[in-house]
């Protein structure tokens, strides 16, 4: 068992995976001689070499578009778009390309890739360097979109991910790059399509994913500790596949329902969680489900402004509370 | 090394190389009169399977034509008339193994690889018997076994993805080669750019072959492009050889192509080659081409590539007799291959929730 930063935990899966399977190589802008602008591939390229780490030209259709005909021919390729929101420039490749080629094709052709990306608020840049773009990926069937929120599951979701036959959006967050958690030594890998209980309660359940798991934990911690308010909180971890079996399950137990997302409020993936459970579990439910999210705006950059854009500990108790006292 | 000059786009009979695309300077029609040279480098047998191919690849379009106008193929449909040359070349110039990325005008580049026409007209016929079942239909054509990994409906997409395979091949040490097909409109879109300079810095072992038949969909090409040739004049961009050729005269896109293709193989790096040629219809099953000149299908028609591989194929002193088999042959073949899917089941909808994810289902939660 190790300390391992969120960043450095990036580098050791790609290490892990590169390491048991040769097909595995690894390309984006800046990954290789750098080490990423995140930092959090240092040291592959020394490890691996030029052939299998590769530094690209700013050139987001070709990396994806490469990563995807190597994909198809063999290699298990995991791409890296630098911020998530320039997702927008390779974005046919999302939407077209990956997911509906298996099918089109009737099974003929498979695309196993990931494509790794940094997205998220917090650091202050602005509109396009700070969105959380899972809105933007879990809506292609075909695609699988995980996004993990801890230093053990970026490891053990992105060798799952690298493993898996189907192309993978694997999306972190920048804010937790620098975040430090205890991880085992050794190979770890996880499942995709598995939430986690990090907290178990009784009297709400909320959904979170990413950056905004740490934050719903604290606002958990804070309503027990202030108002006696017990919530159970779960990491959704991986959009598609859903693990709807679990979240399903904590609302049965609690009867009450809260997201938090931390990408703009029209289609979050939120909205997708509320209706399913509103089809299948409407009658566990003892009032509305309700969402926190990021409003439907461009994020700002001061400070003051994107703190109170993105969903805070304290919105979070206070929406809550507001809602269970209603 | 082979070294790429302008000597590739000149004439089997050695005329002046294709350099505008006035018609008046392309390749004549027929070869040196008389019987095969004994030092000719094509040979008998592979021009008679270019000019095998070329005819398959006519009467198959044709025939989905026909069948469209009889509302038995649905969807849209976007033909090669005209352009036979260019997949009859490249292709008859492949290795098996070698890999073919097409776009949405790529019956002829699937056909042209050996897949046999009940398939594909099975499958732009919506029926069981065809490619994918009727699940792709006529715009992405894909056959593994033969080589074809995919046709793109999305322009210049596959540029970068045949620079995948490609890289593919140069890391594993394989010897085949990737051959991407495109239009001339492609070359106005992003991703041909960052495909073909991603190829160039890597020298993966691709080949893009550009057919300029003048128009991107509805508007001339010229129109759209500061340059004249959308494909050679920018390949300087790229670090890359200028190469423009006749497209409509199979002998000299095989040889072009043989070229090429030992050039990727040999680690030299990939090959932007410019084919001139036209298409006989329109964009589109919706389009009547009415914004063409007058009288320039008509001129273009003269230089139809199989009126001018008949006619060398007669200069070489083929008989008449040889040529109307393989014409019977194929006329048979596109029968055959009618009849074979008119008779077959249309696809069960039992596959509609097929093959979404690797595990051959569709579910996307528990």
């Amino acid at each position: 068992m190790a300390e391992l930063t969120y960043r450095d935990a990036v580098a050791r899966a790609i290490a892990q995976e590169m390491t048991r399977d040769e097909n595995v190589v690894f390309l984006g802008e800046d990954v290789a001689k750098a080490g990423g602008v995140f930092k959090a591939t240092v040291g592959l390229l020394d490890k691996f070499g030029p052939k299998r780490v590769i530094d690209t030209p700013i050139s987001e259709q070709a990396i994806l578009g490469a990563a995807m005909g190597a994909a198809m021919t063999g290699l298990r390729p995991i791409a890296e778009i630098m911020f998530a929101d320039f997702i927008a420039v390779c974005y046919d490749y999302i939407a077209n390309e990956f997911p509906k080629t298996r099918y089109m094709t009737n099974g003929q052709v498979g695309c196993p890739l990931v494509v790794r990306c940094g997205g998220g608020g917090g650091s202050r840049f602005g509109a396009q360097h700070s969105q959380c773009i899972e809105n933007w990926v879990m809506q292609f069937p075909g695609l699988k979109v995980v996004s993990p929120s801890s230093p053990v599951d970026v490891i053990g979701l992105l060798a799952a991910a690298v493993r898996d036959d189907d192309p993978v959006m694997f999306l972190e967050h920048k804010s937790l790059y620098a975040m430090k958690g205890e991880v085992p030594d050794g190979e770890i890998l996880d499942r995709l399509g598995t939430a986690k209980i990090l907290r178990a309660g009784t009297d709400a359940t909320i959904i979170a994913l990413g950056m905004m798991v740490h934050r719903s934990v604290a606002a958990a911690e804070k309503l027990q500790a202030e108002y006696g308010v017990n919530v159970e909180v779960i990491d959704v971890r991986s959009l598609v596949p859903l693990d709807t079996q679990c979240i399903l399950g904590s609302v049965a137990k609690t009867g009450r329902l809260f997201t938090v997302e931390e990408n703009p409020r029209v289609l979050g993936w939120g909205a997708e969680v509320v209706s399913i459970v509103a089809d299948e579990a409407f009658y566990d439910l003892d009032g509305p489900p309700v969402r926190i999210t990021t409003p439907n705006i461009p994020l700002p950059a001061a400070d003051q402004l994107e703190d109170m854009a993105i969903p805070s500990v304290d919105r979070i108790v206070a929406t809550i509370r507001k809602s269970l006292s209603a | 090394m082979v070294k790429w000059n302008i000597s590739v786009a000149r004439s089997f009979a050695g005329r002046a190389p294709v350099e505008t695309i006035n018609m008046a300077k392309m390749t004549p029609a027929a070869g040196k009169p008389g019987a095969l040279p004994p030092n000719d480098d094509i040979g008998e047998a592979k021009r008679l399977e270019l000019y095998r191919l070329q005819v398959l690849l006519r009467e198959a379009e044709q025939r989905a034509f026909d069948l469209f106008l009889q509302n038995q193929i649905k969807g849209t449909s976007h033909l090669s008339l005209g352009q036979e040359a260019i997949a009859a070349g490249c292709a008859a110039a492949m290795q098996p193994g070698d890999l073919s990325f097409c776009t949405y005008r790529g019956h002829a580049h699937t056909l042209a690889r050996g897949v046999p026409v009940e398939k594909v007209l099975g499958e732009l016929m919506g029926r069981d018997n065809g490619l994918m079942r009727g699940k792709g239909g006529s715009m992405h054509l894909t056959s593994v076994e033969h080589g074809v990994m995919g046709s793109y409906a999305i322009i210049g997409a596959h540029i970068p993805i045949a620079c995948g395979a490609a890289w593919r091949a140069q890391y594993k040490g394989a010897s085949d080669v990737s051959v991407c097909f495109f239009g001339d409109g492609t070359t106005n879109i992003g991703a041909f750019h960052e495909g073909i300079n991603y190829a160039a810095i890597h020298k993966l072992p691709v080949v893009f072959v550009c057919e300029n038949n003048l128009y991107m969909e509805y508007t001339p090409i010229a129109d759209v492009i500061p340059v004249k040739h959308p494909a050679a004049d920018r390949a300087s961009a790229y670090g890359l050889e200028r190469i423009l050729i006749d497209g409509n005269d199979a002998d000299v896109v095989y040889r072009t192509m043989l070229k090429a293709y030992a050039r990727a193989r040999a680690g030299e790096g990939p090959s932007l080659i410019e084919c001139l040629t036209y298409r006989h219809s329109g964009h589109s099953r919706a389009d009547p081409a009415k914004y063409r000149p007058e009288g320039e299908l008509e001129k273009w028609k003269q230089r139809d590539p199989i009126k001018i591989y008949r006619e060398r194929l007669k200069s070489f002193d083929f008989p008449d007799e040889t040529m109307a088999a393989i014409d019977a042959e194929i006329k048979k073949i596109i029968d055959d291959a009618t009849t074979a899917c008119q008779a077959a089941p249309t696809t069960s909808t039992d596959i509609l929730f097929t093959d979404v994810y690797a595990d051959g289902g569709w579910a996307w939660r528990n």
